[in-house]
């Protein structure tokens, strides 16, 4: 190597360096979790929790069974209203505005902050339908608008070259992980700005957890995702933050890469390394 | 944190796995140690047999180098490791290259003993010069693995300002050997050997401290390679 390529190459370093120092910096916060206790009954399953979720960043929840990240994460967008024993405390920013307000309108806080499950839930319908069906329920039948939606919605989940030809097929004759995939379309075809994942691919085949994964990793340009997984490669892979939760405080949240290689707290490291605490 | 990290997986076998890790780095430094000290004394006695027997072992640290890099490959592929136990796997692999590299130099040692032996007059030269600095280097790769094998880093900034001692040391013989020069050509060619067998010793002291360096990674996750002894002591003061 000549000097100048070497020169050349430090100065890219360099650059490389900064410009990832100015993207942790710049970080806008599209979420706070402020103080946030929430109760089944008598028993409290969150403890005063305080997080910032990163603005088109993918933030990881993990933890053992029971630990409160699929509590968690359904609070953020009130799905636990549905649970009738579920008391919060606490608030929840999304762009500065609490969605536990009572001036809030669930539906169209879920509007802004779409779910998906662990078990596919495509309806049984059409899978054109299946995608159109948010629009729908807004009141949008033009058929140019939901034609393009639909298209865009399923080429964005990464779905639209295997299905494109059989539109007007009946979804459930997908597969698992394409049924998944749909589901995701169905999410993200109504433009929400956050996606909530809770445990995407862990029904799915390891090629179908792939396409899911790569898929995060493309969703993350226009949305935040925060995702629930059991499987802690997956939150390093996909994930730039992780939160780690235990018994219903959060831990730990961190950068992805330090905390899976250099964790703070001893329970985390002994969580991600597989020791009894 | 808990510096004896390498038990309490839930899974028995990873944590037999790691020990038997940890077990085969401190038999293979083991080896290293006893090549250097039969290697200087094949020099400094002009034993050829016994350097000979130095050259013809270098193989067992070979051996063990890939031995290792082939477990520590296969646990990575099977367990992906994390945390402490990923930082171990990957400085193991840094400090069994650090050792063969000590095992080389041995071995270079014992070849510059089988020439001098044939050169006249070197038969009865005890060349006291180097075993100074020997003894330095030996003890700072000895505390090194001493370091390794308990896990711990309370002892790393006196082992790697000891290299300080043997970089004053080299310097000071050099200038020695340089003044026989002067004084008498014909001292040239024992002056070289001499020369090449310091070097050697110098660049062990400097692969200990590379492995003290690996150790501290291991133990805080911290990167404290390519900095100073007074920012190494600063680092692992502050947050001890």
């Amino acid at each position: 190597m000549t000097v100048e390529q070497t020169r050349t190459h430090t100065i890219d370093m360099k650059s490389i360096l900064r410009g990832r120092e100015n993207a942790t910096e710049s970080n806008e916060i599209a979420i706070k979790v402020e103080n946030l206790n929430l109760f089944y009954g008598q028993k409290q399953a969150l403890h005063a929790i305080n997080m910032e979720i990163p603005k088109k960043k993918v933030t990881a929840y993990i933890g053992p069974s029971g630990c409160g990240k699929s509590t968690l994460l359904r609070c953020i967008n009130r799905m636990n209203d549905l649970v009738d024993s579920a008391r919060i405390e606490g608030e929840i920013l999304l762009d500065n505005q609490n969605i536990y307000d009572k001036s809030v309108n669930v539906a169209a806080l879920r509007r802004r902050v779409g779910m998906v499950f662990q078990k596919p839930n495509p309806f049984p319908k059409s899978i054109f339908e299946n995608v159109a069906y948010g629009l729908r329920i807004q009141g949008i039948n033009d058929k140019r608008t939901l034609d393009e939606t639909v298209e865009n919605a399923l080429r964005g989940a990464a779905l639209w070259d295997e299905v494109k030809d059989r539109l007007n097929d009946n979804a459930l004759g997908l597969s698992g992980g394409q049924q998944q995939r749909l589901v995701i379309a169905r999410a993200i075809a109504i433009e929400p700005e956050v996606l909530l994942l809770d445990e995407p691919a862990s029904a799915l085949d390891p090629i179908s957890t792939l396409k899911i994964e790569e898929l995060i990793n493309e969703l993350k340009v226009k949305y935040t995702i925060v995702i629930v997984t059991h499987n802690m490669q997956q939150a390093a892979r996909v994930s730039d933050f992780t939160a780690f939760m235990y018994m219903g405080d959060l831990i730990e949240i961190g950068n992805t890469s330090q905390l899976f290689t250099n964790p703070k707290k001893k329970q985390t490291e002994d969580y991600i390394t597989g020791r009894y605490g | 944190m808990d510096n004896n990290n390498i038990g309490h997986h839930i899974s028995e076998q990873f944590n037999r796995e790691l020990e038997d890790i940890r077990n085969n780095v401190l038999t293979m430094g083991g080896l290293v140690e006893e090549q250097i000290e039969l290697a200087i004394k094949a020099f400094t006695t002009s034993d050829q047999e016994l350097a000979e027997q130095v050259i013809k072992q270098d193989n067992q640290i070979d051996n063990m180098e890939m031995m290792l890099d082939r477990e520590c490959t296969q646990i990575m592929a099977l367990r992906q490791p994390t945390a402490f136990d990923l930082r171990l796997l990957l400085a193991v692999l840094k400090i069994i290259n650090e050792l063969e590299r000590v095992g080389d130099l041995a071995e270079y040692i014992a070849k510059m003993a089988i020439y001098i032996s044939d050169i006249e007059g070197s038969k009865n030269d005890p060349y006291y010069e180097i075993k100074h600095m020997a003894d330095l280097v030996k003890d700072m790769l000895h505390d090194a693995l001493d370091a390794f094998a308990r896990m711990t880093i309370e002892q790393i900034p006196a082992i790697t300002s000891q290299d300080e001692n043997v970089d004053r040391e080299y310097a000071s013989i050099i200038r020695q050997q340089i003044t026989y020069m002067m004084e008498d050509p014909r001292n040239i060619t024992r002056t070289l050997n001499v020369l090449w067998a310091v070097r050697s010793l110098e660049r062990i002291g400097d692969h200990a401290c590379n492995i003290c360096e690996h150790l501290v990674y291991i133990i805080k996750g911290e990167d404290v390679r390519h900095i100073s002894q007074a920012e190494l002591e600063k680092k692992l003061k502050g947050e001890q």
